[in-house]
């Protein structure tokens, strides 16, 4: 290997790693003390100074806290599902059916429209919050999934809209003009070479998004106000409402929202971060 | 075309990360009249618009309908509601009557309404403690974690993990934490020789930092990959040739990474500014605006005006007030962009 920057001595390379893991242990912590905490007792739980270990571990617990509001938390969890599910299904044909409108075809005011799109990327959220919801409440979907779900099919995600759009400009286009030969219709292309092609782009997207929809807050918190509609984040707030003395319940129901992102990203993390660990050795 | 593969995945976290920064702040620059950009984008453009022949305008016509699902939505979905909302600014209005009063939301919120202020000025402290140090310790996590050593995917994924912890999930676990009697934070300054440490969350000097310390837990997330892969990107050739001329490891991290990174640097920055200042989640759930309004910030006034209070026209007026914030930060950042960001294209 060519002499680099990231080359670094033996001392050098130890203080780098003894840095990095204590910083780790630092950043782990919170994590884990959540974990210990919700096996814990009520008494041990509330005792100081801190117990550490949970003696023995209370598994009971994720039951309790499973069932202590008036709906249990499948609930909750099916809805945030299905919310943000669909929300991703939307996000990734919407968007990717754009980025090919933009990254393929030579139309007026091309440029000026994806400069548009791209500058809603900072377009704080409030400015238009106020006038959806009042649209939503007219319409009469306030407590329904539709205001969370249905603005993610319409392709309104600029970051997905540009990085698909970066992607399929790296295709050639002798792709596109084979299949046409080949009788295939402009939509062919998009969904017979194009969507396959960027399976890994569509992937990236998909795990963003889904975590998004599952992490949301502010959205549900506005739009949804029957209990059996509720997703995790905001069952999760009714729960601090109503149990705050209950420590290690409110840590196991914690843990019901934190764990499927943690199971998502390991599942998945080779398309977010070891990606950059092999470009980072590739030069 | 067998033959042919596509790009594998993990040129794609650079594409998003590098590409995104460079592609919005040559476009962006460009469209606010700098002329920085303006050579990269014609040759791509060339690049990627080969006429199509005598097929062009039926293919633009294509062009349309497959863009046409955004323009819908923006339309619907944004552009609308924008519209609605300077209206809305104007008016007096409850969800059941609309009145229009004019500027008197802006006149009220400016001159007769404290918490306004108050609010406003918990998210600027919020936003210029939490952003330089989240941008720092974002930097010095991609630096430490851009070299080559035994264990690295892990860290990267343990430093990785708390940004995407949900908000209320952590705001929850912050709280616990943070807890003046029984907390461990409290505990381990007691363990330091702390007799008396602060009430965190519950105290009115301590709640703000109290959020900013614990907006530092998330800084291994998205920023710190876009540095990381901005790190990763710059060439070896400019370390080696600086490696001759004598340059050591900090002067080499000065003079070489930081100017070349800059792009990046400043894509963070922008951004990094626009979302704290929307901070909102972790205040709803940790302290609702309290002790005494100590961590009211912007955007939880904004939404106990419109929906708690239901003020929707002040609440908007609000909001574009916080538009107009963010708009001129940004503009005056992209207007001073040219003296320090440069992108490689301009370099050589």
């Amino acid at each position: 290997m060519r002499g680099s920057h990231r080359e670094y001595t033996t001392v050098g390379r130890m203080l780098v790693w003894v840095a990095l893991l204590g910083g780790a242990c630092l950043f782990i912590f919170p994590l884990f003390w959540t974990v210990t905490t919700a096996l814990k007792s009520y008494q041990e739980a509330h005792r100081y100074p801190p117990v550490w270990v949970p003696d023995p571990p209370q598994w009971a617990n994720f039951t309790e806290a499973w069932e202590i509001l008036p709906q249990p938390f499948h609930i909750f969890v099916l809805n945030t599902y299905t919310i943000a599910a669909l929300g991703t299904l939307g996000t990734v044909l919407s968007c990717s059916l754009v980025a090919y409108g933009f990254a393929r075809f030579r139309f007026r005011g091309r440029t000026v429209l994806f400069l548009v799109l791209l500058s809603t990327m900072m377009l704080p959220r409030q400015v238009t919050m106020i006038p959806i919801f009042v649209m939503w409440s007219k319409l009469g979907l306030v407590d329904t999934f539709v205001p969370l779900v249905l603005p993610a099919w319409f392709g309104v995600n600029a970051f997905a809209v540009f990085l698909l759009r970066q992607f399929y400009m790296t295709l050639p286009r002798e792709l596109d003009e084979a299949a046409m030969i080949d009788g295939c219709s402009y939509f062919g292309i998009w969904w017979r070479i194009l969507m396959p092609l960027s399976r890994p782009a569509l992937i990236t997207i998909a795990i963003l998004t889904f975590l998004g929809g599952w992490n949301n807050f502010l959205g549900p918190l506005i739009y949804l106000n029957s209990l059996d509609k509720y997703t995790v984040s905001i069952a999760l707030n009714m729960f601090r409402d109503q149990f705050s003395v209950r420590l290690e319940l409110l840590m196991a129901a914690s843990l019901i929202h934190i764990i499927p992102v943690i199971v998502i990203f390991f599942a998945a993390q080779r398309y977010f971060i070891k990606g950059i660990a092999m470009t980072g050795l590739k030069q | 075309m067998r033959q042919w593969r596509p790009i594998p995945c993990e040129s794609l976290c650079p594409l998003a990360g590098r590409g995104l920064c460079l592609t919005i702040f040559l476009y962006i620059r460009r469209a606010l009249g700098g002329d920085g950009g303006r050579r990269g984008l014609t040759v791509s453009q060339e690049r990627q618009t080969k006429p199509a022949g005598a097929l062009s305008s039926r293919v633009a016509k294509y062009g349309y309908l497959f863009i046409l699902p955004w323009v819908i939505g923006f339309l619907v979905f944004i552009a609308g509601p924008m519209l609605i909302s300077v209206f809305l600014s104007l008016t007096k209005y409850d969800l059941a009557q609309v009145e229009f009063v004019g500027l008197e939301n802006y006149r009220f919120l400016i001159l007769e309404d404290p918490l306004f202020w108050k609010s406003l000025l918990n998210t600027a402290i919020y936003v210029g403690a939490s952003v330089p140090l989240g941008l720092t310790g974002s930097l010095l996590l991609a630096m430490l974690l851009s070299t080559k050593i035994r264990g690295m995917s892990v860290f990267r994924t343990i430093y990785y993990l708390p940004s995407i912890t949900p908000a209320v999930a952590s705001a929850l676990l912050w709280m616990w934490i943070f807890h003046p009697d029984i907390g461990i934070l409290n505990h381990a300054l007691r363990g330091l020789g702390l007799d008396n440490p602060p009430g965190w969350l519950q105290s009115e000097s301590w709640a703000l930092p109290a959020f900013i310390v614990m907006s530092l837990w998330g800084i291994g997330g998205a920023r710190m990959i876009i540095f990381l892969a901005g790190i990763q990107n710059v060439s070896d050739h400019y370390y080696d040739a600086a490696k001759i001329d004598g340059a050591n490891a900090w002067q080499r991290f000065i003079h070489i990474t930081i100017p070349l990174i800059t792009p990046v640097i400043f894509f963070n920055l922008v951004l990094g500014v626009i979302g704290a200042f929307q901070v909102f989640a972790s205040a709803y759930v940790m302290t609702n605006g309290g002790p005494n309004n100590a961590t009211l910030f912007y955007a939880l006034y904004l939404y106990r005006n419109a929906f708690q209070f239901f003020k929707m026209g002040r609440a908007s007026a609000m909001a574009w007030i916080l538009f107009g914030i963010l708009f001129l930060f940004t503009w005056v950042q992209f207007k001073r962009s040219r003296r320090w960001v440069h992108y490689e294209g301009e370099l050589a």
